[in-house]
C-alpha cells in the first residue's frame, strides 16, 4: 500500500556535488520538522493515520482502486468521464482483440486494478500494422496482447491479485493544454476532503516522463490556486520552474478556464464514492470538457511541494466546520473559492 | 487533534508492556532464568558411594537420600550401580533410594550422585504439620539416671526455651566446664549426640538425629557429620553438639534426618558410605530444564517442548524483533522496501547463513535472476508461468551457488537454501518490472533499502542476548508489540520527509524572500 502512495512522490534527488564543507552541506540538507509542521505539510504518517484510517473505509476502497466500479459508478452519477468501449476479463477474449481494436483510431488500455498509472498504455493512433503511442514510439498488437496478458494475470494490481483490463476512449485534449504537455495528457489533481475540495494542481507530461503526468517520472507539477484556477507555483523534481522544459512555455500564465465546474466535478465524487480523502484525477477533454479519469484513495504528498504549501491547515479547517453545513457540491465549492485563497488558509 | 479513542489504546498498549515485563520479571525471580545468556550457575555434585561384599543372598541396600535440605535444592540425581534394580521409595517420610540384585557376590560399590544449588530461601524452610512425639528414652542403671536429670537440672534451669535448654545442654559437655555428672555420662556414650538428643527428649521436647555433609570443594571420603534437630514448637532446630552452633552452617548439606539409619544393607556386610563432592558450574538454563517442572510459570517456557520444536520456536520467536525493525524503519525512518516484510524473512536467512555470505549470495541470485527475468520477458509467458519459471531457475541459482561454494571450500555453502525460494522469485519479478517501469535507479533504492533493513534486522536478531530474551521470556514479546502497535499511532514525521520537503521549505522561503 505504501509503494503505491509513495509512487506519486518525487524521489529525493540525489545532492552529489562535493562541495568543500561537505557535512555541513549534508545536514543542510534536511530541515526540522518544527519547520515542516509551522509549514502545515502533511506528513505520510499524518496521511495514513488521520486522514485516510479516519475518512476512508476500507470497505469503500474497490470503488476507487478498481477503475472499472469507478467508471460504472461515475456513469451512474452522471459524472462526466471517457467512454468504456469494452471490458476484458479473461485470457482467451485477447487471442482475437484484434478485430476490436482494429475498430478503434485511439484508446487507452488500463488495468481496473492498477494504481499510481502503472500499466496504462496509450494508443494515439495507428500506421500500417503497427500502433503508435503516446510517446511516438511503435508497437505490434503482440506487444498489446502481452501488455493485456500481463495486466490479466494482475502484474500491475496492488498484492498481484487477477484483474480486468478496461479499453476506454482517449481523451482529445483540449488545444489549450498543447503548449504546455509534451507528449501526454495533461491532468488536473485536486484533492478533496469531506466533498471540499482543499488543494488542486496541475500535472504536465514532459518527454522525460515519457508523456506520463506522475511527478515523480520527472512530469512538471503547477500548483493552481484553488480560489480562481492559476497557476501559483511550478516544479519538476520538486525543484522550480517557471517554463515547461520541453514547450519553453511559461507556466505562470496558466488560468484554467471554468475553473468552478472543475472543482464541481471532483467535489461531486465525494457524494459518489463515500469517501473522505481523495485525490481525484481530471482531464480536459476537447468536445466534452472536464472528464473524470480515475480516483485515488491514497494521493500522494507531492501536491503541496507543487503548491508551495502544506495541506494540514486546510484539512484541519475542514474537520472543524459543523457537519452538514454545506449540503451539496456547489455549497462546498463556492465556500472554498471564497475561504482558500492564494495568500489566505 | 487529539481522539477521545487513544485513551483505551494507550492502556491496552500499557497493560501489553506491563503485562510481559511483569511475567519476566517474576518468571526471572521465580524460576530464576537469568536475564542474560550464558550464565552459570555454582552446583555442588555430591556423589556417595557406598561399599559392602556381598554374601551371595539376594541383596537390598538402601540408602537415605537428602529430601529437600535447607539452603539447597537438589536439581538433578542418578545412581550408578551395574546390575542392580533401582527406585526412590518414601516410607515414613523419609526418602530412601533403594538398590536390588538377586545375586551378587563379592566387594560390590554403588554410586549415588546428586546435584544441589544454593539458594537463599530460609522459608522454604518446611514447616512440621503435626506436632512430633517425644521419643522414649531409657538410661543404663540408676547412676546415670540420676546423672542425667542433674544435668538437665542444670540446663533447665538457666535456660528459658528448647534452644537455650539445647545449648546450655551442649555447653555442659563442652571439655571446658565438664563435671562429674556429664563426665559420667560421656563415658557410657561418647556420641554426644546422641547424648544430647536424649537428655532433651526426656525434658518433654521433641529430638531427633540428624546427618549432615560438610561440603567442601574436591574432598573425597567425607563421612556424615552427626547433629541434633530440636523441635522448639514450630521447626525443627539444628545443633551441633559439639559446637553449640545453632541452625544449619552455609556449607552443610542436611542429608538425613530421623532417627532411622542412613544405610542398611540386606545380603552384604561390611557396608560403609562414603562421600565426595565438588563444586561446579552449570549454565543456568540447564538447571530450569530440569526444574520447576509443575510451576505455573513454567507453561510459558519452551524449554519443556520437544528439541526440534525448540529450535523453531528460537526462531519464530525472533519474528517479532525483526518486525519491529521493519515497523521502525518504515514508518519513522521511511525508507523504502521492495514488499513489506521480505526483509524479515532475508534476515531470517542471514542467520541461517552468515552475513557475509548471505548477502553476497542474495545479491548474486537477485542479480542472476534479474538477468534471466529480462530473457524471460521476450518469450511473452503468462505473469503465473513465468513466476513459477523463475521458481525453478532461482533454484538451479542457488544449487549452482552451493556446489561452487563447495567446491571452493564453503561448507557453509549449502546453508543458503534457506532463502525462501518463492519470496525470491516474486522479488525479481518485482524489480523487474520497477526497472522497466521506473528505472534502475529505483530498483537500487528499494533493493538497497530491502537489503538495509534486512541487515539491521540480522543485527538485531543475531544478538545473543536478543535471542536469549525472546526465547526464555516469550513474553517479552508482548512489549514489542506494544511499542509496534504505538508506532502505529505515530502521525510525525518520517526522517526521510525531513529530506523530501526540503527544497519545498527552500522554495517557499525564496519566495517570501523575493515578495
Amino acid at each position: 500500500m505504501s509503494e503505491a502512495s509513495t509512487s506519486s512522490a518525487p524521489a529525493s534527488p540525489a545532492s552529489k556535488p562535493a562541495a568543500p564543507s561537505g557535512i555541513k552541506r549534508w545536514w543542510n540538507s534536511w530541515v526540522s520538522p518544527w519547520r515542516l509542521k509551522s509549514l502545515g505539510i502533511l506528513g505520510m504518517n499524518c496521511r495514513n493515520h488521520d486522514f485516510i484510517a479516519a475518512y476512508n473505509p476500507r470497505s469503500l476502497f474497490p470503488l476507487v482502486d478498481n477503475k472499472l466500479k469507478t467508471k460504472l459508478l461515475a456513469e451512474e452519477y452522471e459524472v462526466a468521464t471517457p467512454k468504456l468501449f469494452f471490458v476484458v476479463n479473461v485470457q482467451h477474449e485477447i487471442a482475437h482483440i484484434e478485430d476490436k481494436l482494429m475498430a478503434l483510431e485511439a484508446f487507452a488500455i488500463k488495468p481496473a486494478k492498477g494504481s499510481g498509472g502503472k500499466g496504462i498504455l496509450v494508443i494515439i493512433g495507428r500506421k500500417g500494422d503497427k500502433f503508435i503511442k503516446s510517446s511516438g514510439v511503435e508497437i505490434t498488437i503482440e506487444d498489446i496482447k502481452r501488455h493485456m496478458t500481463n495486466a490479466l494475470a494482475g502484474l500491475y494490481s496492488l498484492g498481484g491479485k487477477p484483474d480486468v483490463v478496461i479499453v476506454e476512449d482517449l481523451i482529445q485534449f483540449d488545444d489549450y493544454f498543447k503548449d504546455y504537455s509534451y507528449e501526454g495528457v495533461p491532468d488536473i489533481r485536486i484533492i478533496i476532503f469531506k466533498g471540499y475540495p482543499v488543494m488542486a494542481m496541475l500535472r504536465l507530461a514532459t518527454h522525460k516522463s515519457d508523456g506520463k503526468a506522475n511527478l515523480h517520472q520527472g512530469a512538471v507539477g503547477v500548483g493552481l490556486d484553488i480560489a480562481t484556477g492559476r497557476a501559483l507555483n511550478a516544479v519538476q523534481h520538486s525543484k522550480p520552474v517557471t517554463h515547461h522544459p520541453d514547450t519553453k512555455r511559461e507556466l505562470k500564465e496558466i488560468q484554467i478556464a471554468d475553473w468552478r465546474s472543475w472543482l464541481l466535478l471532483a467535489s461531486k465524487c465525494y457524494e459518489m464514492t463515500g469517501l473522505g480523502y481523495i485525490g481525484t484525477d481530471l482531464v480536459l477533454d476537447k468536445t466534452r470538457g472536464a472528464q473524470l479519469l480515475e480516483l485515488n484513495a491514497r494521493p500522494g504528498l507531492a501536491i503541496q511541494v507543487a503548491n508551495g504549501r502544506g495541506l494540514l491547515p486546510r484539512l484541519r479547517h475542514i474537520e472543524s466546520l459543523k457537519e452538514r453545513m454545506h449540503r451539496t457540491a456547489e455549497q462546498r465549492v463556492d465556500y472554498v473559492m471564497k475561504t482558500f485563497n492564494a495568500d489566505g488558509l | 487533534m487529539k481522539k477521545p479513542s487513544r485513551a483505551p489504546f494507550y492502556t491496552v498498549i500499557g497493560i501489553l508492556a506491563l503485562f510481559g515485563l511483569i511475567t519476566a520479571w517474576m518468571r526471572h525471580v521465580q524460576m530464576e532464568i537469568p536475564f542474560t545468556p550464558g550464565v552459570q550457575k555454582p552446583v555442588w555434585l555430591i556423589e556417595a558411594r557406598i561399599d559392602f561384599d556381598a554374601t551371595g543372598e539376594p541383596v537390598t541396600a538402601r540408602l537415605g537420600l537428602p529430601d529437600n535440605p535447607p539452603g539447597f535444592r537438589s536439581f538433578s540425581e542418578q545412581a550408578a550401580a551395574p546390575g542392580y534394580g533401582y527406585s526412590v521409595v518414601t516410607e515414613n517420610a523419609v526418602r530412601r533410594g533403594e538398590w536390588s540384585k538377586r545375586d551378587a557376590q563379592g566387594p560390590q560399590t554403588i554410586y549415588y550422585k546428586t546435584q544441589f544449588i544454593d539458594v537463599q530461601d530460609e522459608a522454604a524452610l518446611a514447616t512440621q504439620l503435626e506436632q512430633p512425639q517425644v521419643a522414649h528414652v531409657d538410661w543404663d542403671g540408676p547412676s546415670q539416671e540420676t546423672a542425667a536429670q542433674q544435668v538437665l537440672d542444670t540446663a533447665l534451669a538457666r535456660s528459658s526455651n528448647p534452644q537455650s535448654l539445647t545449648r546450655e545442654l551442649i555447653k555442659q559437655f563442652s571439655n571446658d566446664n565438664l563435671d562429674q555428672n556429664a563426665a559420667l555420662l560421656l563415658s557410657a556414650q561418647t556420641d554426644r549426640s546422641a547424648l544430647i538428643e536424649k537428655l532433651v527428649n526426656q525434658a518433654g521436647i521433641p529430638a531427633r538425629p540428624a546427618l549432615g555433609l560438610y561440603l567442601e570443594d574436591a574432598r573425597r571420603h567425607q563421612s556424615l557429620s552427626r547433629l541434633v534437630q530440636v523441635y522448639d514448637g514450630k521447626n525443627w532446630v539444628l545443633f551441633n553438639p559439639s559446637t553449640g552452633e545453632q541452625g544449619v552452617p552455609e556449607n552443610l548439606l542436611l542429608w538425613h534426618t530421623g532417627g532411622e539409619s542412613i544405610l542398611d544393607v540386606a545380603g552384604g556386610n561390611r557396608s560403609r558410605v562414603s562421600f565426595s563432592m565438588i563444586h561446579q558450574t552449570v549454565p543456568a538454563l540447564d538447571l530450569i530444564k530440569a526444574q520447576f517442572k509443575e510451576s505455573a510459570f513454567s507453561v510459558l517456557s519452551i524449554q519443556h517442548l520437544p528439541i526440534e520444536e525448540q529450535s523453531m520456536f528460537k526462531l519464530l520467536l525472533l519474528l517479532p524483533m525483526g518486525a519491529l525493525v521493519v515497523v521502525f524503519m518504515r514508518i519513522i525512518i521511511g525508507l523504502k522496501t521492495s514488499g513489506t516484510f521480505m526483509p524479515i524473512l532475508i534476515a531470517m536467512a542471514f542467520l541461517q547463513t552468515s552475513l557475509v555470505l548471505g548477502v553476497v549470495s542474495f545479491v548474486t541470485v537477485v542479480a542472476m535472476g534479474l538477468v534471466l527475468r529480462t530473457y524471460l520477458s521476450r518469450l511473452n509467458l503468462l505473469l503465473i508461468s513465468r513466476i513459477a519459471t523463475l521458481v525453478v531457475l532461482v533454484i538451479f541459482i542457488i544449487s549452482a551457488l552451493s556446489l561452487i561454494g563447495y567446491q571452493m571450500g564453503f561448507n557453509t555453502g549449502m546453508t543458503i537454501t534457506f532463502f525462501p525460494m518463492i519470496i525470491i522469485a516474486w522479488t525479481i519479478e518485482r524489480m523487474s518490472i520497477l526497472w522497466e517501469e521506473e528505472g534502475p535507479k529505483e530498483v537500487m533504492v528499494q533493493g538497497g533499502g530491502s537489503l538495509l533493513v534486512a541487515v539491521l534486522a540480522y543485527a538485531l536478531m543475531q544478538l545473543p542476548l536478543v535471542g536469549h530474551l525472546t526465547f526464555n521470556f516469550p513474553e517479552l514479546n508482548l512489549v514489542a508489540l506494544a511499542l509496534i502497535m504505538l508506532m502505529g499511532q505515530y502521525t510525525g514525521y518520517k526522517l526521510s520527509e525531513l529530506r523530501r520537503f526540503r527544497a519545498m521549505v527552500d522554495n517557499v522561503e525564496k519566495k517570501g524572500a523575493e515578495s
